[in-house]
């Protein structure tokens, strides 16, 4: 049995009886991947010298003082997209290869205040880009249930390692799905946030109006503790929310009666295994079994959710990954002796193929003469698909539906060819376009790999789609099984 | 019908300054006519009367106030700098000597 | 042929904020290379914009100023394009909805007077410096997040004059709103030129060129004046105008080819979408345009008509906000309007050109003008004994009354101490008595020079030359 076992709240009572130290924690993180980490390849960089200074020095702390946080010495790890200072931030891209940030991003502080301990950077597509942790440009994370498949991505490398039990909880960002789909592929509770609950400042952005970070962990009240440390109004943020942050972990009450489901037709049908759907259905049963309701709905716009999200978010990244020049810090090429030469080598040589896709296709999106017919026509149906949305919530609760159309895919399957790829996050794209928040449940197996339940809620009410997979949680057992390694 | 041709491949390459092979000019034409051909599905919608979407939340007037904080340490801005000289970011001559 | 030229004037103009427009680092000119940086203005991953209120009030004040309708929604764009100076590789900036539309001026110029109009003024960060060196060149980041604004005028100018005039009009109006100090020296005004001739009555444009590196009113000028100039040599002789970049050489005098431009640029704007749409209602509109000082023209036809100065002295007067201010200021302290418009255009302006300062970088105070004007009034000096004082006040400031006691500076009026005085000359310059008396009247004047140099330059001298008169008859 592993420390990381015990929910947060139960580490922190342990904590403050001193029954337990951080540097046991911070022990048990390390150990573990020593033990894995060779065959779940989940970091990219780890931080463990400082680790165990900060565990000693906090350790020493709970000896003085006696009010403690509640996230106080938990060992937590942080996607690589996410800029911490002092320690080496990649995107896994090649063109970041040595980059050592000068500050901390919002959420980092904010964890540092809260005085977790993060034991490393995780790996991820690169820059976000990829749903199978197949483009990081170091390394391909696998998925702790079945080493011969992914984990999903792009913050692969945080739900497996949470998982596989190396840390206790970590933070991944969601553009199209990235936090949901591995934390559907690697059976853990990921959320992704309400566009503008969680601050953007230090998320190297991919696609600035649909990017949310949110947390990864084993259960759902310890995925609340966590967006409860990290949420709120940040000045350095424009998008970021002047809304209150409700108690999360008070919403966790377990009672469902009466709650209103939504479940779109469009999310059960063509493309969608008969595993996944027969776990969405088992599901609903369970949740009807403690009082709710569903009615079938239909999401009309659903089917041009992706075709719109890749000419958006691949628009928006153009623009946001330019700053990637040899300039002012990471890769440069050799290769160069004027400027523009210096500009395309050192783009051409740090970035992998599938961004060096995405800024071409964000490119043309925008040139003189294609605006209009693909990045303004693909925002007006952004439009249609987020009325959808509002639509539905005027008589429901919360959406509910599968996170994947399938299980996690073995690794090379879907490689070369962009599109299948693509329609992997077919039913978590529909939910960043409305900048609504979506989280995914373990629901199920199939043939010994996790299957997610996504649950979608009203702007800035994560506290319901908290309470309905909380609910579900106790329902089920399937949180409770873990991976063999 | 093919909706992006080789030579706009190129061009939009050099506009997002990625130097490009004729090998990979010639890939990422495919991959690109197919990503560009199923986008077209956007079409079947009618969006005349649309407004689009820039931001998801109704939000307007985020504003802070003019109050300046001391600039970085020179050291620390040139930190990550591949090279510098004279506390400045040194780059090649526009064009080549 | 005959040809008429059109010239339109993309004008940039740094707004005088303490932080920058989308991070707090502050905002000035001349720091040590990269000093004025934030993690912001050095584009690092993962930072984001905020804009600073005051950038807005800026530029809402200018644009109402120079007579713009104020947006109620508006925004910015992310302008696309990869230089060492721009470190996104985006300019966040303001594309289909500028704060300010349709605006105009009115110029003076060659004795007509002419409305230019304004097509837009609109916000946007400034870029980096790039310094070139043999070889290699080197970037600074220091001016990256200087809040600009950019004002763009209509193809109504028709001669390089106007374009001269409306470039001083512009500075003018833009500075009394206080939002620039317009010093095209440290850049924070600067100007590019498009300039194009057509056969007179030719509805149609012709092809255009661009100026650039125009460092001076007189360089937008003087570089204009080639232009057109060349240009109409190319056509007159069968030759077509290119669609080009040209940089005024300073040296020369002539525009030289920087670039053909191949179509137009493809800068792939689109909205910001780090940053939140600017709703600007009544209210904020209201609250700006109060803060807008009497502006020149106001001002000028205000001298003229309550203070009874000369369309000239007002014109003058007003060109810059400081010196009307000044002027304004010694009238309030009890100086003649004329007099005081006198010494501001004569003695001031000429000490701060010959010392290239500026009048806030001086000693003297509109109350020390006036306190000295009133002397010369009631004959307490004179005016030869006023540059004196001036050069005091100017120096070191203080007033008037306090300098002429202390220095013993008061005029010698008094009939009997100057009677002494005369005597003793005459005494003394015989020769010049003779002279005076064989009818050389010349002579006397020579006989007053002794008596201002024996009293230092303090007799009253009116008073001297009707006693030497009187004491010369009696000789």
């Amino acid at each position: 049995m592993s420390l990381f076992d015990h929910k947060v709240s139960d580490l922190h009572e342990l904590l403050h009886k001193k029954e337990l130290k951080v540097s046991d924690l911070v022990d048990e993180s390390y150990k573990r991947i020593t033990e894995v980490e060779s065959k779940v390849q989940a970091f990219l960089t780890l931080d463990e010298e400082r680790a165990r200074q900060t565990a000693k020095a906090l350790d020493e702390k709970i000896s003085t003082d006696a009010a403690k946080g509640l996230l106080f010495g938990m060992p937590i790890g942080v996607k690589d997209n996410i800029v911490t200072k002092d320690l080496r931030t990649t995107c896994a891209s090649k063109i970041l290869e040595n980059f050592d940030p000068i500050y901390d991003a919002a959420v980092v502080q904010k964890l540092n205040q809260a005085e977790t301990v993060t034991i490393g950077k995780l790996n991820m597509d690169e820059f976000a880009m990829g749903s199978s942790n197949e483009n990081s440009g170091f390394k391909k994370t696998h998925n702790p249930w079945n080493l011969d498949r992914v984990p999903g991505g792009s913050s692969g490398g945080s739900a497996a390692s949470v998982a596989a039990g190396e840390v206790l909880f970590s933070l991944g960002s969601d553009t199209g799905g990235s936090i949901r789909q591995p934390a559907a592929f690697c059976g853990v509770v990921g959320l992704k946030p309400t566009y503008g609950r969680v601050s953007r400042f230090g998320l190297v952005a991919f696609a600035s109006s649909l990017d949310q970070i949110g947390p990864i962990t084993r259960t759902v009240e310890d995925n609340a503790y966590l967006l409860q440390a990290i949420s709120g109004l940040d000045p350095m943020d424009s998008t970021s929310a002047n809304v209150d942050v409700p108690n999360f972990p008070g919403s966790l009450t377990g009672d469902v009666k009466g709650l209103k489901i939504a479940v779109p037709k469009e999310y059960l049908g063509e493309g969608v295994s008969e595993s996944v759907r027969q776990s969405v259905l088992d599901a609903l049963k369970v949740l009807e079994g403690l009082g709710a309701v569903w009615e079938e709905v239909s999401l009309p716009h659903s089917k041009y959710a992706l075709a719109a999200y890749y000419l958006l978010s691949s628009s928006e990244a153009s623009a946001n990954l330019a700053r990637f020049d040899g300039v002012r810090y990471g890769y440069r090429t050799p290769n160069a002796d004027n400027l523009l030469d210096l500009y395309k080598n050192t783009r051409a040589e740090g970035f992998g193929d599938e961004v060096k896709r995405r800024i071409m296709l964000g490119t043309f999106a925008l040139s003189s003469g294609y605006y209009d017919a693909y990045y303004k026509k693909a925002q007006k149906v952004r439009t249609l698909i987020k009325q959808d949305f509002e639509n539905v919530f005027e008589k429901y609760d919360v959406i509910v539906g599968p996170t994947t159309p399938t299980p996690a895919f073995k690794i090379g399957e879907n490689i070369d060819d962009p599109m299948t790829m693509y329609a992997n996050d077919i039913l978590t794209i529909p939910v960043n376009l409305a900048g609504v928040p979506g989280i995914s449940v373990p629901c199920g197996f199939d043939s010994g790999l996790p299957l997610g339940l996504q649950i979608i809620g009203k702007h800035f009410d994560e506290a319901t789609i908290y309470r309905v997979a909380h609910a579900f949680e106790q329902a089920t057992d399937y949180h409770n099984q873990k991976p063999q390694l | 019908m093919s909706r992006i041709s080789i030579e706009q491949v190129k061009h939009v390459a050099n506009l997002a300054r990625l130097a490009i092979t004729e090998e990979e000019a010639e890939t990422f034409t495919k991959q690109l006519d197919k990503i560009i051909t199923f986008a077209e599905q956007l079409n079947e919608l009618d969006t005349e009367n649309v407004k689009p979407t820039y931001h998801v939340l109704d939000m307007k007037n985020v504003l802070r106030e003019d109050i300046p904080k001391p600039g970085l340490p020179q050291e620390v801005v040139l930190k990550n700098a591949p090279e510098h000289k004279n506390g400045q970011f040194k780059v090649p001559s526009i064009l080549a000597e | 042929m005959e040809f008429e030229t059109v010239i339109g004037l993309e004008v940039h103009v740094e707004l005088k904020t303490d932080s920058k427009i989308f991070s707090s680092s502050p905002n000035h000119f001349g720091a040590e290379p990269n000093t004025n940086t934030s993690v912001i203005d050095l584009g690092y991953p993962g930072v984001l914009p905020v804009l600073n209120r005051k950038v807005v009030d800026f530029g809402m004040k200018a644009a109402m100023a120079l007579n713009c309708e104020i947006a109620t929604h508006t925004k910015f764009d992310r302008k696309n394009y990869f230089y060492p100076d721009n470190p996104k590789a985006y300019q966040i900036s303001q594309f289909d909805q500028p704060i300010g539309e349709h605006g105009w001026i009115e110029i003076e110029v060659d004795g007509y007077t002419k409305k230019i109009g304004i097509t837009r003024i609109h916000l946007e960060e400034d870029a980096g410096k790039l310094n070139h060196e043999k070889g290699y060149s080197l970037v600074d980041i220091n001016r990256q997040g200087t809040p600009l604004i950019e004002i763009v005028s209509e193809p109504d100018i028709r001669t390089p004059n106007e374009a001269y005039a409306y470039l001083e009009k512009l500075k003018s109006i833009v500075q009394y709103t206080g939002v620039s100090d317009c010093k095209m020296e440290e850049g924070s005004l600067r100007c590019d030129a498009n300039i194009s001739i057509r056969p007179v009555g030719q509805k149609e444009f012709g092809t255009k060129t661009e100026l650039k590196n125009l460092n001076s009113f007189n360089f937008v000028r003087k570089g204009l004046e080639y232009e057109e100039k060349r240009q109409r040599e190319v056509v007159s002789s069968g030759g077509k105008i290119e669609q080009e970049t040209r940089r005024f050489d300073e040296a020369t005098g002539s525009t030289i080819l920087m670039r053909v431009k191949e179509g137009s640029d493809d800068y792939r704007y689109f909205p910001e979408p780090d940053l939140l749409e600017l709703y600007i209602d009544e209210d904020w509109k209201a609250r700006i345009r109060s803060e807008i000082p009497e502006l020149p023209d106001e001002r000028q036809k205000r001298y003229v008509e309550e203070l009874g100065l000369p369309a000239y002295d007002a014109k003058v007067l007003t060109v810059t906000k400081e010196t009307a201010d000044f002027f304004e200021a010694a009238v309030k302290a009890g100086a003649d309007a004329k007099q005081a418009s006198n010494w501001i255009m004569g003695e001031v302006s000429g000490y701060l050109n010959a010392e290239g300062k500026e009048l806030n970088q001086v000693a003297l105070t509109p109350e020390g003008l006036a306190s000295m004007i009133k002397l010369i009034e009631n004959g307490t000096i004179s005016s030869k004994i006023a540059k004196t004082v001036f050069k005091e006040l100017i120096e070191n400031g203080g007033d008037a009354e306090t300098i002429v006691k202390e220095k013993g500076l008061v005029q010698i009026s008094d009939e009997s101490t100057l009677l002494k005085i005369i005597s003793e000359v005459l005494d003394a310059n015989p020769k010049s008595v003779e002279d005076f008396k064989g009818g050389k009247a010349k002579a006397a004047g020579s006989l007053v020079g002794q008596v201002m140099k024996a009293t230092k330059g303090k007799a009253n001298p009116q008073v001297v030359n009707k006693l030497l008169q009187q004491e010369l008859q009696k000789r």
